[in-house]
C-alpha cells in the first residue's frame, strides 16, 4: 500500500493503521512526538527529564516522557542505551519507541527501556504521523493505529 | 535467534545467576536486532563505574556496585552476585581524575567510590585503560577480529583503521559480553555490511588534525549511520587525524565504519571500499563545505575571552601531548584561563617520563587522565566559554554543560591558553 493511498483512507476514517516489525513486545498508547532529526543519547537527552538537549536538534528543549516517540534512529555516543535506561529507571522514558532504521544503539535502548518498539513499517511512520496525534501500539501483533488529531 | 549447546547451557542458569540474566539480555538484545545468532569475542571494552549521580545513588539505595552491574550492566533488576570477567574485558573512560579531583570541584566522598569502583573493577579482571582510547595504551585488536566495544570514537577507529569488526555496543551488552564471551552476530561483524554506501570525493587537500576533524563532521552529518568512503587523498593522515576524523563523525551522525580508499585496510582501491557497488550518493567535499562544516562546530560560539581551554577529546596520544609542549613549552597561561589536557593513565606515565607533564605545568596547566569534561561533567568553576581542539567535543560540551565552545587547532587553543582570548579563524 501506497501513502498516498494511506493518507486518503484516513482523511475519512481519520485513523491510520501500520504494521511492522517488534523490537520489544507490550501495548501502550499515548500522545505522539515526532521528528525528522535522529536523537542523540549520551549529550542529547537529559534523562532525568527525558529533555532533549542537543544545540542544533529541531526537538531541542521538549520532552519524550510519556509520549510515544517517532522519529528515524539514533546516533551518536554509544551511551545511548545508558541514558535511556536511566530515563526508565527515572520515570521519563517514552511510552512506546517507533523508528526506520536499525541500529545496535537502537535495539539495545529499547531492550533496556522495556517499552514496546517497532520498525520496519509498511507506510513511514514519519509520514503519517504528527506530533500531537494520538497513537496506539501492539507491539505483540506489530500493530500500530494513530488517530489524527483534529487540526485547523 | 539460534543458541548453540554452550549458549543455551548459560542461559539455563548453568554459569549462575549473573551469566545467566546476561544471556537472557543478549537473547532480547539479539532478538530485537533481528540477529541470527550469537559470536565468540575475546576482546570487550565497556564501562562499570558508578561515579555519575543518577548511578552513585543508585548504588547506596540497592546495595553497592554489584547492584549497579545488575541494573546497569545487565539489565537486570535482581541484584546478582558478579562473576569475574570470562573475556579480555577493558575500562573505557570514567567520571573524574582521581589525582585532580579539587581542581575537578569532585568531593572526597566521590573519589572513594570511586577507588571502591577501581577496586571491583580490579576484582573482575577487567583492566584499568580509564580511556576512551584503548587502541592508544596496547588493546590493538587486529584485522578481522570481533571485538565488543563501546565509545563511538573508538569504535570507529577500530573498524576503519585496524579492520576489526565491532557494533557500537552499549554499557548492557557489552556487561554481558564480558561475562560471556558472545555478542550479536550482526551488523559490522558480518563482511556483506562493511562496504562503503557514500562516495566523498575531495576536491581540496585534507591536512592537519583539525581538517580531519571538520572533514568528519561534515561527512556525519550527511551520512548519518551508513559507510562513507573517502577518495582523493593527498597526504597519508597519522593517527590523531584519523582518531579526529572518526569522533567527529560518530559525533554529528552515527558513523561506525568508514574507508579512505588506499589507506585503510578494506580499502585498497575504491572498488574494493564499495564492495563493488554503486554510492548511493556521491558528496564533493570543498572549500565551501569546510567553511560550512567550520560554521557548524563554531556555532555555540560567540564571546572571545575565553576561561577554559580543554585538549584531549578523544584522549591525546603521547604524540599530540609532544606537540602542544613544543607550542606551549617557554609561555604562561593566561590567569583568566585553565588549560586542561586529558590523556591515558599509562600515557601520562610516559609524559612525566619524558618531561612534558613538567613543561604543561611549569606553563600553568594540567596533565589529567581518566575522564574529560564532556563525560566526567569537570571543567573549572565559573567556565562560561570553551576552546576545543575536537569537533566531538565542540558538538556535546555545549550541549551538556551550557558552555560556548570554539573549535580550532590546536595551536588556537594553546594561543588563547595563553592570551585569555579566541583569535582562531578560518583559515
Amino acid at each position: 500500500m501506497s501513502t498516498d493511498t494511506a493518507m486518503n483512507t484516513d482523511s475519512k476514517s481519520k485513523t491510520i493503521v501500520l504494521h511492522g516489525r517488534k523490537v520489544v513486545g507490550g501495548s501502550a498508547e499515548g500522545e505522539a512526538l515526532v521528528t525528522g532529526d535522529r536523537i542523540s543519547g549520551w549529550g542529547g537527552i537529559d534523562p532525568r527529564t527525558g529533555t532533549i538537549i542537543e544545540t542544533r536538534h529541531e526537538l531541542r528543549g521538549q520532552s519524550f516522557a510519556g509520549k510515544v516517540l517517532v522519529f528515524p534512529g539514533a546516533k551518536g555516543s554509544s551511551g545511548w542505551s545508558s541514558q535511556f535506561h536511566i530515563a526508565r529507571l527515572a520515570g521519563s522514558a517514552p511510552a512506546a519507541m517507533l523508528f526506520n532504521e536499525m541500529t545496535t544503539k537502537i535495539a539495545l535502548g529499547a531492550v533496556v527501556v522495556h517499552a514496546p518498539a517497532l520498525t520496519g513499517f509498511d507506510i513511514d511512520p514519519l509520514d503519517v504521523i504528527e506530533t500531537g496525534d494520538w497513537v496506539k501500539v501492539d507491539a505483540e501483533r506489530g500493530i500500530v493505529e494513530v488517530i489524527k488529531k483534529q487540526r485547523g | 535467534m539460534r543458541l548453540n549447546d554452550e549458549e543455551q547451557a548459560m542461559l539455563d542458569g548453568r554459569d549462575g545467576p549473573a551469566v545467566q540474566r546476561a544471556m537472557d539480555l543478549l537473547v532480547r538484545y539479539g532478538t530485537a536486532l533481528g540477529a541470527e545468532r550469537l559470536v565468540d569475542t575475546n576482546n570487550v571494552c565497556g564501562t562499570v563505574g558508578a561515579t555519575m549521580p543518577f548511578l552513585r545513588d543508585y548504588a547506596t539505595k540497592h546495595g553497592g556496585l554489584d547492584a549497579v552491574f545488575s541494573e546497569f550492566n545487565l539489565d537486570s533488576p535482581d541484584v546478582v552476585a558478579v562473576p569475574k570477567a570470562k573475556v579480555f574485558s577493558s575500562h573505557l573512560q570514567q567520571g573524574l581524575d582521581p589525582e585532580h579531583a579539587e581542581r575537578q570541584n569532585v568531593g572526597s566522598d566521590i573519589v572513594k567510590l570511586y577507588r571502591a569502583g577501581e577496586a571491583y573493577t580490579a576484582k573482575l579482571g577487567i583492566q584499568p585503560l580509564n580511556t576512551c582510547a584503548p587502541y592508544q595504551v596496547g588493546n590493538v585488536p587486529v584485522k578481522g577480529e570481533h571485538c565488543a566495544w563501546m565509545e563511538s570514537s573508538a569504535v570507529i577507529y577500530i573498524n576503519a583503521v585496524l579492520g576489526a569488526r565491532t557494533n557500537a555496543e552499549g554499557r548492557e551488552s557489552a556487561g554481558a559480553a564480558m561475562l560471556t564471551g558472545k555478542i550479536p552476530y550482526w551488523g559490522l561483524h558480518l563482511e556483506e555490511n562493511r562496504g562503503g554506501t557514500h562516495l566523498i570525493e575531495l576536491d581540496i587537500d585534507v591536512k592537519s588534525v583539525a581538517d580531519w576533524g571538520l572533514l568528519g563532521y561534515y561527512v556525519g552529518e550527511i551520512v548519518q549511520d551508513r559507510i562513507p568512503v573517502i577518495n582523493g587523498l593527498r597526504h597519508v593522515p597519522n593517527l590523531p587525524k584519523l582518531k579526529h576524523f572518526g569522533a567527529a563523525a560518530a559525533s554529528s551522525g552515527g558513523v561506525e565504519m568508514y574507508h579512505v580508499v588506499g589507506q585503510t585496510p578494506e580499502a585498497p582501491t575504491l572498488d574494493a571500499a564499495m564492495r563493488g557497488r554503486k554510492p548511493v550518493e556521491t558528496i564533493r567535499y570543498g572549500e565551501a563545505e569546510r567553511r560550512l562544516a567550520y560554521e557548524r562546530v563554531n556555532t555555540t560560539a560567540k564571546h572571545t575571552e575565553v576561561d577554559f581551554v580543554m585538549l584531549g577529546c578523544p584522549h591525546y596520544s603521547i604524540e599530540q601531548i609532544w606537540e602542544a609542549c613544543q607550542l606551549l613549552e617557554g609561555q604562561r597561561v593566561s590567569p583568566d584561563t585553565e588549560l586542561w589536557i586529558f590523556t591515558p593513565r599509562a600515557t601520562k606515565q610516559l609524559a612525566d617520563q619524558a618531561g612534558y607533564t613538567k613543561i604543561i605545568e611549569d606553563a600553568g596547566g594540567v596533565l589529567m587522565t581518566d575522564t574529560c569534561s564532556s563525560v566526567g561533567r569537570v571543567m573549572p568553576k565559573g567556565t562560561r566559554v570553551a576552546a576545543v581542539d575536537s569537533a566531538k567535543q565542540a558538538h556535546y560540551l555545549p550541549a551538556i554543560m551550557g558552555v560556548e565552545a570554539w573549535f580550532g587547532t590546536t595551536a588556537d587553543c594553546i594561543q588563547a591558553a595563553v592570551t585569555g582570548r579566541w583569535s582562531g579563524a578560518f583559515a
